[in-house]
C-alpha cells in the first residue's frame, strides 16, 4: 500500500479502537451508578458485573494510547508531554481503578471497603470528563508549536512545546469539558442498559437501571445535541498539497457532506442509541437489549466522530499557536515500513474481538444472580 | 540549561520509580502464573479437589498482585509520552511498533482470560479453565517479550536508518529489531528470573505456614513445584546472563567497564572482582587507584566478557581515550569521546543546514548537508555533550547493583538445590526452624536481586536513552521541572499506599491460610 493509504487505513483502526474504548467506558460510567443500589447484594451484584470486564476496558485504552504511538507517535509525543496535567490525570484516575476493584473486599486492604469505592467513583467520573477533555483538544485545537529541527540544537533540544498551563488550560475550556460530560452521560446511560441486561434479581434492580438510563439519556441526548452544534459550526483546519494548513470554516460539517459514507453511518449511529433508549422506555420491563442496539449505535457515532476529524486532510490536532504546527496524519504518522509491518500485525485485530466475543459470550450467557453472590470463591 | 538539568533529573527519577514499582509487581506474576498453570495441570490430571484448592489459595495471591503490575504498567507506558516527548517522535517509528504489538497480542489475551482464571471455576468446563489459565501465563509472557523488545532495542538499536527530512529515526527492518541477540537474552533473562521469584515466593510463603505448623500436604506438594520450576529458572537464568554479558561487552562496553569499575584493562586477560570496596574518590580525571579492597578471580571477566581467558576488556579510560574490542577481540584505536562529541556538533550542525537548506530549496547545499549529516550520525548523540564526563555512567551504583545481582544469583542456586534435596530426599529439613526462616527471609532476597538486576541494566547504560543515539538530556518532555516534581512526589504517595495495602492483604490472606486446611475451605 502507498502511505497515504497507510496513514488512512491506520487512521480508520485508531477510530474503531477509539469507538470501542467509547462503548467500554460503560463500565466507569457504571462505577458511577454505584450509589444507586438498593441494599448491599445490588450493590454487590453490580460491582461483580463492571468488575469483570473492567480489564477490556482498561487494555482498550492501552491499546488506544500504544496505537498512537505506534503510527502517529508525533501526536504521542506532542500531546502526551504537552498537555502533562491533563494525562497525568487521566493516568491517575485510571490507575486507582486497576487495584480497587480486587482490594476493595480483602482483609487487611488498610482504607476499608469505601474507600475503594470512593476511588471507583472518582475513576468513573474523572476518567470519562477527561477522556473526553483530551478528545476535544482534538477538535477545537491545543496550545503547542511544533519545531522538528530543535532536535539539533543542544541547549533546547525539545521539538514540542506548549503553553505553561500544561494541559490545565484544556479542561478548562468549556467546549472541552462539554466533550467530557457528554461522554460521561453517555457511559453512564450505557451501564444502565449493562445492568439491565447483565443483572439478575428481583424488580428493583431492573426498574432502578430503567430509571437510570432515561435520566442520564435523557440529559446525554442534550449535550450530544449541544455538543455536535459546536464541532459543526466550529472552524477546522485543512493541509493543503504543499504541506501547509490553512482554517476552514465548518471543516468538520463539510467533511460528513464530502464523506457522504461517513456522514451514513454518523447518522445510522445517532438513530439507533436515541432508537435504543426510546425503544427500552416503551417497551416492558423485562426488555434486556437495550445495551446491544446502544453500543452499536455508540460505535458507529464515535467511528465516524473520529472519521470527520482525521480523514479529508483535516487536521486532527489542531495548534491554537501556530496553524502551522497542527497535526495531520501526513505530517505526523510513522514511516511506510513501519506502518506496513504494524498493519500486519493488525491483522490479528478480529482474532482478539473474536474470542473477547467467545469469552463474554460464556460469561454473560448466565446473569448475575444475589445467589451467585453467596456461592462465588472469589469476588469483588 | 540548568533548569533543563533539574526536568531530566525529575522524569529520571519518575521514571526510575515507576519502573522499579513495576517490578516489584511484574515478576511475581511472571512466577506465579506459570506455577498455578503447573499446578492447575496437575489437578487437571488428578481431578483431587486438594490440588484445586491449592491451586486456588496461590491464584488469589495471584490475582493481588496482577492488579498492581496492570496498574504501575500502564503509567510506564505512558510516561514514554508524558515525561519523553523528545524520544517518542526521535524514535518513536522504531518503538512505538512493539508497544502496539504488544497490545494487540498480550494485553487482551491477559485481561480476557484472567477473568475467566478468577471467575470461571463455575462458569466453565475444567477443560476450558486451564486452557484461560494457561493462556493469561502466555499472555504474560508475550506482553514481557514485546516491552523487552523495546528495551532492548534502547540497549542496541538497530534495524532503523535516520531520516534528516523528519529529523528522526525511522525503522528500515523489523526482524533485526526483534530478533537482535539483546532482545533474545533480556527476553529470556527477565522471564527466568521471574519464575525464579515466583518460586522464591511460593517456597518461602510454604515455610512460613510450616513455622505455624499449617497445612503441611499444601505446603510440601507447593515446595515440590516451586523447588523443580526455581531450579530450572536459577539455572537457566545464569545462563542467559552470561549471555547478556557477552552482548553487554560488543556494544555497551561502557556499562560493562562501571559493571567491574575497571578503568584501565590489562593485557593477557582481566580478572574479575567477586567482591571489593570502591575508591569514592577514583574519578576518571585522577590515577587513584579504582578498589579500596577486592577478591579477584583472574581472567574472569575476560571469560566473562568474551569467553576467552586472554581476551582484553577496556575500562572506562580507555573507551573515552578510544580503545575497544572488535568482533575477533583485536584491540583497536578507535574515536576518542572528544573526538565522538566533535563529530556528533558537526552532525548537529549538517542537520541545521539541511533545514535550511531545504527551506531555502538549494539542492546542491541540501546534498552536501545530508552528506555530512551522514558520515557523523554514528555520533549524533555524543554532540549533546560538552565533555566526556558526562558520557559516564554511575559506576558506585552499577558495580554494587551487579555484585548484589550475581552473589544472590548464587544464593539462590543454593537455595533451590537445598530446598529440592529437603523436599525430595531429606524430608526432616523442612522441620528444621533456621531453614523455615531461611524461605522465609529469602523472600526479600530475591526482589532485592531482581531489582539489583534492572539498576544495572538501566543505571549501566546511562546517560543514553538510545545507546549513543540520544542521551536522556535530549529526550525530555518540554514541561517544568515543577510539574513533573509534583506528579513525582504524587507518585510516591500512589506507590506506598498501593504497596502497603498489596503486602497488608497478602499477609492477612496467609496469616488466614496458616489458622486453616486451605485443602478443605
Amino acid at each position: 500500500m502507498e502511505l497515504h493509504d497507510l496513514q488512512t487505513y491506520w487512521w480508520i483502526l485508531i477510530s474503531i479502537i477509539g469507538a470501542l474504548l467509547v462503548f467500554l467506558l460503560f463500565v466507569q460510567g457504571g462505577q458511577t451508578l454505584l450509589y444507586r443500589a438498593n441494599g448491599v447484594t445490588m450493590r454487590q451484584m453490580m460491582i461483580n458485573s463492571l468488575g469483570r470486564k473492567w480489564e477490556i476496558t482498561f487494555t482498550t485504552l492501552v491499546l488506544f494510547g500504544g496505537a498512537f504511538f505506534a503510527a502517529f507517535p508525533l501526536f504521542y509525543s506532542t500531546t502526551f508531554g504537552g498537555a502533562y496535567w491533563l494525562w497525568s490525570l487521566i493516568l491517575l484516575s485510571f490507575v486507582v481503578q486497576a487495584f480497587s476493584y480486587e482490594f476493595r473486599r480483602k482483609p487487611g486492604n488498610l482504607f476499608g471497603r469505601r474507600f475503594y469505592d470512593i476511588l471507583l467513583f472518582i475513576n468513573g467520573c474523572a476518567g470519562c470528563i477527561l477522556l473526553g477533555v483530551a478528545v476535544g483538544t482534538m477538535f477545537f485545537g491545543a496550545e503547542f508549536t511544533i519545531a522538528k529541527g530543535n532536535i539539533a540544537n543542544a541547549e533546547s533540544p525539545m521539538i514540542s512545546t506548549w503553553s505553561n498551563t500544561h494541559g490545565i488550560e484544556a479542561i478548562y475550556s468549556l467546549k472541552n469539558l462539554l466533550v467530557g460530560f457528554t461522554v460521561l452521560y453517555l457511559a453512564r446511560t450505557q451501564a444502565a442498559f449493562y445492568f439491565m441486561n447483565n443483572l439478575d434479581g428481583d424488580q428493583v434492580i431492573m426498574s432502578r437501571s430503567r430509571r437510570s438510563m432515561m435520566i442520564n439519556g435523557g440529559i446525554f441526548v442534550v449535550l450530544f445535541l449541544i455538543m455536535m452544534s459546536f464541532i459543526f459550526a466550529a472552524t477546522g483546519y485543512e493541509e493543503q498539497p504543499d504541506g501547509s494548513i490553512i482554517a476552514v470554516k465548518y471543516k468538520y460539517f463539510y467533511n460528513m457532506i464530502d464523506m457522504w459514507w461517513i456522514g451514513l453511518i454518523f447518522l445510522a449511529g445517532v438513530t439507533t442509541v436515541v432508537f435504543s433508549i426510546i425503544y427500552t422506555i416503551l417497551t416492558p420491563e423485562h426488555n434486556r437489549r437495550g445495551i446491544w442496539y446502544c453500543g452499536i449505535g455508540t460505535v458507529l457515532t464515535i467511528f465516524a466522530l473520529f472519521c470527520i476529524l482525521g480523514l479529508n486532510n483535516t487536521a486532527y490536532y489542531p495548534s491554537l499557536l501556530d496553524v502551522n504546527s497542527s497535526l495531520t496524519i501526513t505530517n505526523s504518522s510513522s514511516s511506510q515500513y513501519t506502518l506496513t509491518v504494524m498493519s500486519y500485525a493488525s491483522l490479528f485485530v478480529p482474532v482478539v474481538l473474536a474470542y473477547i466475543g467467545y469469552v463474554w459470550y460464556k460469561f454473560d450467557s448466565e446473569h448475575i444472580t444475589p445467589e451467585e453472590m453467596d456461592k462465588e470463591d472469589h469476588l469483588y | 540549561m540548568n533548569d533543563l538539568l533539574s526536568l531530566v533529573d525529575w522524569s529520571r527519577a519518575q521514571f526510575a520509580l515507576t519502573a522499579m514499582m513495576h517490578w516489584i509487581f511484574v515478576p511475581l506474576t511472571i512466577g506465579l502464573s506459570l506455577i498455578v498453570s503447573v499446578m492447575e495441570s496437575v489437578y487437571y490430571k488428578t481431578r483431587e479437589d486438594s490440588m484445586k484448592k491449592i491451586t486456588q489459595f496461590w491464584m488469589t495471591l495471584f490475582a493481588i498482585n496482577f492488579a498492581c503490575g496492570v496498574a504501575t504498567g500502564i503509567i510506564l507506558e505512558f510516561e514514554f509520552g508524558t515525561n519523553w516527548s523528545n524520544y517518542s517522535w526521535f524514535v518513536g517509528d522504531i518503538f512505538g511498533a512493539p508497544l502496539a504489538i504488544e497490545g494487540i497480542f498480550a494485553f487482551f489475551l491477559e485481561s480476557t482470560f484472567f477473568a475467566v482464571m478468577m471467575f470461571g471455576w463455575n462458569k466453565v468446563g475444567p477443560k476450558f479453565h486451564l486452557a484461560a489459565t494457561w493462556l493469561t501465563a502466555i499472555g504474560v509472557c508475550i506482553s514481557a517479550l514485546w516491552i523487552l523488545i523495546a528495551n532492548a532495542w534502547m540497549q542496541n538499536p538497530v534495524g532503523m536508518e535516520f531520516d534528516p527530512e523528519q529529523a528522526r529515526n525511522v525503522m528500515s527492518n523489523f526482524s533485526e529489531v526483534a530478533l537482535s541477540p539483546t532482545a533474545t537474552n533480556k527476553f529470556l533473562h527477565t522471564v527466568l528470573s521471574g519464575w525464579v521469584l515466583g518460586s522464591v515466593f511460593v517456597i518461602g510463603v510454604s515455610c512460613f505456614l510450616l513455622l505455624r505448623k499449617s497445612n503441611e500436604k499444601a505446603t510440601s506438594t507447593s515446595i515440590k513445584i516451586a523447588s523443580i520450576i526455581g531450579l530450572i529458572g536459577i539455572i537457566l537464568t545464569m545462563w542467559t546472563g552470561d549471555g547478556s554479558a557477552v552482548q553487554v561487552s560488543k556494544v555497551q562496553p561502557m556499562k560493562l567497564a562501571a559493571m567491574e569499575g575497571l578503568y584501565r584493562g590489562e593485557a593477557g586477560g582481566q580478572s574479575l572482582v567477586g567482591f571489593g570496596i570502591l575508591n569514592p574518590n577514583k574519578t576518571i580525571e585522577n590515577d587513584e587507584t579504582a578498589m579500596i579492597y577486592s577478591i579477584d578471580i583472574p581472567n574472569g571477566l575476560s571469560i566473562l566478557a568474551k569467553h576467552d581467558s586472554k581476551a582484553f576488556v577496556p575500562g572506562i579510560n580507555d573507551i573515552i581515550d578510544g580503545i575497544e574490542l572488535t568482533e575477533n577481540g583485536d584491540t583497536i584505536k578507535n574515536l576518542s569521546y572528544a573526538e565522538r562529541i566533535e563529530s556528533g556538533k558537526k552532525a548537529h550542525e549538517a542537520l541545521r543546514r539541511y533545514n535550511a537548506a531545504v527551506e531555502a530549496k538549494d539542492f546542491d547545499a541540501t546534498e552536501q548537508a545530508a552528506a555530512d549529516l551522514e558520515a557523523n550520525f554514528k555520533n549524533f548523540g555524543y554532540g549533546y555533550f560538552d565533555n566526556p564526563a558526562q558520557a559516564v555512567p554511575n559506576v558506585p551504583l552499577t558495580f554494587y547493583s551487579f555484585r548484589i545481582m550475581v552473589i544472590g544469583g548464587g544464593y539462590l542456586l543454593l537455595f533451590f538445590i537445598i530446598s529440592l534435596a529437603g523436599v525430595f530426599k531429606f524430608k526432616g529439613l523442612f522441620k528444621n526452624k533456621f531453614v523455615l526462616l531461611s524461605g522465609i527471609l529469602t523472600i526479600p532476597v530475591v526482589w532485592i536481586v531482581s531489582e539489583a538486576g534492572w539498576v544495572v541494566a538501566e543505571v549501566g547504560r546511562q546517560p543514553w536513552a538510545v545507546q549513543d543515539l540520544l542521551p536522556v538530556r535530549a529526550a525530555v518532555s518540554s514541561v517544568s521541572a515543577a510539574s513533573v516534581e509534583t506528579t513525582f512526589w504524587i507518585f510516591v504517595v500512589l506507590f506506598s499506599g498501593l504497596f502497603i495495602a498489596e503486602v497488608s492483604i497478602m499477609l492477612r490472606e496467609i496469616f488466614k491460610a496458616s489458622k486453616e486446611d486451605i485443602t478443605n475451605r
